[in-house]
């Protein structure tokens, strides 16, 4: 245990000397929130509700998205772990007495938790100072909210890993990683709220693993969850996701590990 | 001996630069087309998001989706292309933190067309398709009273666009000269001003306008031509005359955006070792 603690360690200490790209992540971030947000306001101008959204969830929606973009990692960076397959390094990793997925995932909470305070919060608060937000009264609310977005993290390496994995696989994961990087964030909900969405389009999209990055931590800071069960149900359906696919990514890294060749003289 | 028209040999450069990186891209065909068809979904979505609003709202700020759709393809045509054209500069800061900046600085050709053309790839074009059908439906859908004219300012106006465009992202690059890891900052001139200017401005207010108009020239890339091809007055009562200006805006970002290479190239020092 206390070897993935200092990979975490690790993670956080790595990205946090990047202060400037950091406070670049914020402004992108931020300005990005204030466009989508006032798209948002003027569709609900004309059209005060549209299931069961107003403009100030849409809004709410729009920049627990842009807050979402650091710790899930909605629009990469990628793991490391699969440019390290394309070259072979990942023979080193896989040398190291520890377990590939483990080792990866401390690394990636360590880079979350950095994103998290130093990204995700200045962003919220920016949407905060400028829109009128919704913000719950309730500290239990804010718990699930925060719970979620642990379990939105873990969805969020989840598959990440996977797609990394794919290099054991195909030679060039960049393709794969592509049409990955553009329907996750649809379906997570970062280009619109999924309320949006023609109904059959939503509920396809909210089935599927990505909506755990974005649209069901909305949905509990909201109170509009649309699964049975409410807060609870939401929290639930992120944590089978989140072990799903790491036990996926476990399974499939040890059969990649029985069929790895280091190249090599 | 040294040549003395450094101009049409960036010309002939660039061409070849980026056929040499077309070659090498086409070496993994199915990633290419994969790529490409990722690009082209990417963009088809964003339009996408647009019927999707329209279809909600009818109507936004007095625009409705077939006027929106010229407002989306002016913008998203020009954005595009110059993405396509130059969009690797954005990656500036890795090639200074690198060295391969310096690499490029010692070869005989102009450093911001080595820049331009690195990792060139024509999958970037699947992004440009979207835009260009929007383009040309709204062209001829959107209610535009054709005259000689406003034929003839169309191709004035989308490359007014693009040297707007193309010069935003090479100041924004230049950022990368004064705080090496700070490249995000471009985004959100460059893909946030894509992202805005896909909508007819009017929608996000008179501040955000006139920031637009006077401060990052945004309003000039799809908002004043879409006004002037539409005949429709400024909703937000600025003058009317700005419409005219998109090929003067266009000259004088240009200049600027010389400007700021040079001075930042100048600047550069290496990232030592």
């Amino acid at each position: 245990m206390r070897v993935y603690l200092a990979v975490l360690a690790c993670g956080l200490r790595r990205y946090s000397t990047y202060r400037a790209a950091t406070a670049a992540g914020v402004l992108t971030n931020s300005v990005f929130g204030l466009i989508n947000a006032m798209v948002m306001l003027a569709v609900f101008h004309a059209r005060p509700h549209i299931g069961g959204f107003d403009a100030a969830d849409a809004v709410t929606q729009v920049f627990v998205a842009q807050a979402m973009i650091g710790p899930a990692a909605t629009f990469g960076p990628p793991l490391d772990l699969g440019d390290r397959i394309r070259e072979g390094d990942v023979a080193v990793d896989l040398l190291r007495p520890a377990h590939l997925t483990a080792w990866w995932l401390a690394h990636d909470l360590g880079r979350a938790a950095f994103a998290f305070a130093f990204r995700s919060l200045p962003t919220f608060l920016v949407g905060a100072l400028v829109f009128p937000l919704v913000l719950p009264h309730d500290p239990v609310r804010w718990a699930a909210v925060l719970a979620a977005v642990v379990l939105a993290t873990l969805v969020g390496f989840g598959l990440r890993y996977l797609y990394s994995l794919a290099g054991f696989w195909v030679l060039d994961t960049r393709g794969i990683n592509a049409a990955a990087w553009i329907l996750g964030p649809i379906c997570a909900g970062m280009l619109l709220p999924l309320v949006l969405f023609p109904t059959p389009v939503a509920d396809v999209m909210r089935a599927l693993p990505w909506s755990a990055l974005v649209q069901v931590p909305a949905d509990i800071l909201l109170g509009k969850t649309h699964l049975p069960g409410g807060t609870a149900g939401a929290l639930a359906y992120q944590a089978l996701w989140a072990a799903a696919l790491l036990a996926i990514g476990a399974a499939l890294t040890a059969r990649a590990t029985r069929r790895v060749v280091v190249h090599g003289g | 001996m040294a040549d003395a028209d450094p101009a049409p040999r960036a010309l002939t450069a660039y061409p070849r630069l980026a056929w040499t990186w077309c070659t090498a891209m086409a070496q993994y065909p199915a990633s290419l087309a994969m790529f490409a068809i990722a690009s082209f979904a990417a963009a088809t979505a964003e339009l996408g998001a647009i019927f999707v609003v329209f279809a909600h709202a009818g109507r936004i700020a007095g625009f409705g989706i077939r006027e929106a759709l010229l407002f989306y393809g002016l913008s998203a045509i020009a954005f595009t292309i110059t993405d396509f054209l130059l969009g690797s500069v954005e990656r500036l800061g890795n090639h200074i933190r690198r060295g391969t900046f310096d690499t490029m600085l010692v070869r005989p050709v102009s450093p911001l067309v080595q820049l331009a053309t690195d990792e060139f790839s024509p999958r970037r074009l699947g992004k440009v398709v979207p835009g260009a059908i929007a383009l040309a439906y709204a062209l001829g859908h959107a209610g535009i009273h054709w005259t000689p004219a406003r034929i003839a300012t169309v191709p004035v106006l989308v490359c007014s666009a693009m040297v707007i465009c193309g010069s935003i992202w090479v100041i924004g690059a230049c950022v990368q000269f004064f705080v090496t890891e700070a490249g995000e900052v471009a985004n959100s001139v460059t893909y946030g001003g894509q992202a805005l200017a896909e909508y007819p401005l009017a929608i996000y207010g008179r501040d955000v306008v006139r920031a637009v108009t006077f401060v990052v020239p945004l309003a000039f890339v799809s908002w004043q031509p879409g006004l002037y091809l539409l005949g429709r007055p400024d909703p937000l009562g600025l003058p009317a005359v700005l419409r005219y200006a998109p090929p003067v805006v266009a000259a004088v970002l240009f200049a600027l955006a010389a400007l700021v290479w040079r001075v930042g190239l100048r600047r550069y020092r290496s990232t030592g070792s």
